[in-house]
């Protein structure tokens, strides 16, 4: 047992720290760190100063963009990027459909799509829940049905978050009806610019516009944008979300919410209550980080640590809970959320009850959190 | 950065476990041994101290084995597993550690040699009748220097196995103010000591010592101010009370599993009923991050930065104050009427916890201390 980093992985997080504080667009971090929103080019121009400096994809094959890191240095790199306001590499290309090609896809998928996911060329989008599929995301019904060398596509989408960005969608599809049900489903790439695709958004109880519906009329998709084995995509599905051991729960950028706003407080500090839920708080984040630390440390290639289950659990609920205490701390203020910016209400005051509702998704999408205590008591307790 | 055991500590715990498994593996024995004065098993307290695990924390100038904290925490985490009553942790861990920290080097010699021999039974007189709760001062006990020696006066209550203790280390305030350490020998102490020993709720021992102008040693040369000497010793020894308390812990949900999956009701297993495997699954959490917390805080120890332990000492009692009260309330709920009986273990488990959460400051005391600081920083950073 022993709790100093390595010299070499002391060194790696000075190297980290010194790029995400120096080299990367201050305009870019100010704005994650006072918790605006960030605008399409903003992700973009994020991705593509990452990945010119190597840093975008560095868990993919090192063919591909990878780095052959230690799980400790990626978490080291993800903390790192959280910490200095850097925005983490878009979820859908990066965690999600790059590695799943880099995996599952044939040479000549590799070669169109890798670099250019790695380089948010393209914009992925993510199509697996559906109206009557969300947890039980096996009863999906969007279906594929095989046209001479096409597919013709058929059905809904919903929850597709920031859709009305993407370029491309990833989607799981239903290509055998006759079988059992996770047996009949295979994973097809679309692009969004297809005659019969149609974004539609959603609007959330924040009052934003996030998430979005995609439809699917007689969509014509070539048939070599089938990734993988036909029928094989529920295979593909849980290696998608179950794959991650890195960034499962976001410390860094909890941790930081929490800074930020004892910095916002000022003499609400006083209050002796307040003080003790932020050391709550505080305490139950130095727990999760250490999960985090023990999970990274021992998963060098093999199976991930069981208590990585936790992570998401947890992460998420004080996630919610630095933005709940972030309402309380406003006040009044915290209603003023239509306010325009000349108001003399503090901007994170204005944003906090927005943001407190818009972050109760954390605790459902990703696996929800009854599903996280699904998967703890049968897989890991044996229940 | 690593949280593994090496080869070695690994066959420190498997021997520990081993020792301990065969004594008290079945919970019947564990409740007769505590049924009867001294509450422990003093043939099991020679293994012990045969097998080095006495003489851990001192040097091995002091005859020793000068072993490190995650040593210690083996051990404790092992204890807290079987819910062994040996005084481990006030004995050896706080009052061996005190004379390890303020004796001159012939006491330390002296007295820790026959600890970790297993020749003699240490305690710790620290608490006061209307003293303050966790504090490193002795406002109801007096020293007073009498020619050559000293003479203590006042009452402690309660002082873990103080009834069966060789030798006691007792706090006391100075002429001068401050908080002195002292070894009283109470067989020697004749009509100037009174001690009236009574079972704890957890099967453990604890005694009222009545102190009137007892002869008394001081620990050390000079008789300064040892409240940081007994603070530091106080934190090291609340994160080997989370060792302890993670080991009662992690028996705890298995013991719960292992019920959910064998007890039958409605004609069907319990881990049929999802509203009891999700609480199963919320205590793994809990149990998990406390880990986390406890490991992290015992590697703290072995910096040897002073100010660093006494932050994660409170971070690592609150946390592990949080869980144990989580995961002792659970595990009776869970288990039904049955964790309700003396003849269960799991009861007695979380009677256990709830001693161990009390001896050292529970997690609001905690929390009340952190609150104090948190301005001092702006994220709190794990690995320094």
């Amino acid at each position: 047992m022993q709790l100093e980093l390595s010299a070499e992985d002391a060194a790696f997080r000075e190297e980290m720290r010194t790029f995400f504080t120096t080299e990367f667009p201050q305009g870019i971090r100010d704005a994650v760190l006072e918790g605006r929103h960030l605008s399409r080019e903003q992700i973009v121009e994020s991705q593509q100063v990452l990945n010119r400096a190597g840093l975008a994809v560095p868990h993919w094959p090192e063919e591909w963009g990878g780095r052959g890191w230690s799980d400790l240095q990626r978490h080291l790199w993800h903390e790192e990027m959280q910490r200095a306001g850097v925005p983490t590499p878009l979820a859908f290309n990066a965690s999600m459909i790059g590695p799943v090609i880099a995996q599952f896809g044939s040479q000549e998928q590799k070669e169109r799509f890798l670099p250019a996911t790695a380089n948010l060329d393209i914009w992925w989008s993510q199509g697996f829940s559906e109206p009557d599929a969300g947890s039980d995301l096996a009863s999906l019904r969007t279906t594929a049905v095989r046209d001479g060398d096409d597919w013709v596509v058929n059905g809904q989408k919903t929850w597709t978050t920031l859709g009305q960005y993407g370029d491309w969608i990833f989607t799981l599809v239903r290509t055998d009806p006759e079988v059992k049900k996770q047996a009949g489903i295979s994973m097809l790439l679309i692009d969004m610019t297809l005659p019969g695709v149609e974004v539609r958004p959603i609007e959330l109880i924040d009052g934003g516009h996030e998430v979005n519906e995609v439809w699917f009329t007689d969509v014509r998709v070539p048939g070599d944008l089938l990734v993988g084995d036909l029928n094989g995509g529920w295979t593909i599905a849980k290696f998608l979300l179950g794959n991650e051991r890195v960034g499962v729960a976001p410390v860094g950028a909890t941790k930081r919410a929490l800074a930020t706003l004892k910095d916002n407080a000022g003499d609400r500090l006083d209050d002796p209550y307040v003080r003790a839920r932020i050391v709550e708080i505080e305490n139950e984040l130095l727990a999760l980080e250490l999960t985090a630390l023990r999970v990274v440390a021992h998963s060098a290639g093999g199976e991930p640590h069981p208590a990585s289950s936790v992570l998401k659990l947890k992460g998420t609920e004080l996630q919610q809970a630095v933005s709940e205490l972030a309402v309380d701390l406003a006040g009044p203020a915290s209603i003023a959320s239509g306010a325009d910016d000349d108001s003399p209400l503090a901007g994170w005051a204005r944003r906090s009850a927005p943001t407190y509702l818009n972050l109760r998704k954390a605790s459902i999408y990703g696996g929800s959190n009854e599903i996280q205590r699904q998967i703890i008591a049968r897989t890991i307790l044996g229940l | 950065m690593d949280f593994t055991y090496d080869d070695e500590q690994q066959a420190l715990r498997d021997a520990v476990r081993g020792l301990l498994d065969k004594q008290y593996g079945d919970y019947e024995v564990r409740r007769r041994t505590t049924a009867a004065d001294p509450g422990f098993d003093e043939d099991l307290w020679g293994r012990l101290a045969e097998m080095g695990v006495l003489g851990l924390p001192f040097a091995e100038s002091d005859g020793g084995v000068g072993a490190g904290p995650v040593e210690i925490g083996i051990v404790c985490r092992e204890l807290g597993r079987v819910l062994a009553p040996e005084p481990y942790l006030t004995g050896v861990v706080l009052a061996g550690g005190l004379v390890s920290a303020a004796g001159t080097p012939e006491q330390r010699a002296e007295v820790l040699g026959a600890v970790a021999a297993g020749e003699r039974v240490l305690a710790v007189a620290h608490d006061e009748t209307d003293g303050p709760r966790w504090a490193t001062d002795a406002p109801g006990t007096t020293a007073t220097q009498a020619g050559d020696g000293w003479t203590l006066t006042g009452t402690k209550d309660p002082v873990l196995h103080g009834a069966r203790a060789d030798q006691v280390v007792v706090t006391a305030t100075l002429p001068e103010g401050g908080t002195g350490l002292f070894l009283v020998d109470p067989a020697a102490a004749g009509d100037t000591l009174d001690r009236t020993g009574y079972p704890t709720y957890d099967g453990g021992r604890a005694a009222r010592i009545v102190l009137d102008a007892t002869p008394a040693v001081l620990l050390g040369d000079t008789a300064t101010d040892r409240s940081a000497t007994l603070a530091t010793m106080l934190d090291l020894t609340r994160v080997m009370a989370a060792n302890q308390a993670l080991g009662v812990m992690q028996a705890q949900l298995a013991a719960t599993t292992s019920y959910l999956t064998s007890r039958k009701q409605f004609g069907v297993t319990l881990n049929t009923f999802q509203a009891l495997t999700f609480r199963a699954a919320d205590m793994y959490v809990s149990l998990e991050l406390t880990h986390s917390v406890v490991d992290w805080a015992t590697m703290v120890i072995a910096t040897g930065d002073r100010d660093r332990l006494t932050e994660a000492a409170a971070r690592c009692a609150l946390q592990t104050s949080r869980a144990s009260r989580h995961i002792g309330q659970e595990t009776i709920q869970l288990h039904g009427g049955i964790a309700m009986t003396a003849e269960y273990s799991v009861g007695t488990a979380t009677a256990h916890l709830t001693v161990l959460d009390h001896l050292f400051g529970d997690g609001d005391h905690h929390l009340g201390t952190l609150a104090a600081g948190v301005t001092d920083h702006d994220t709190l950073e794990a690995l320094g």
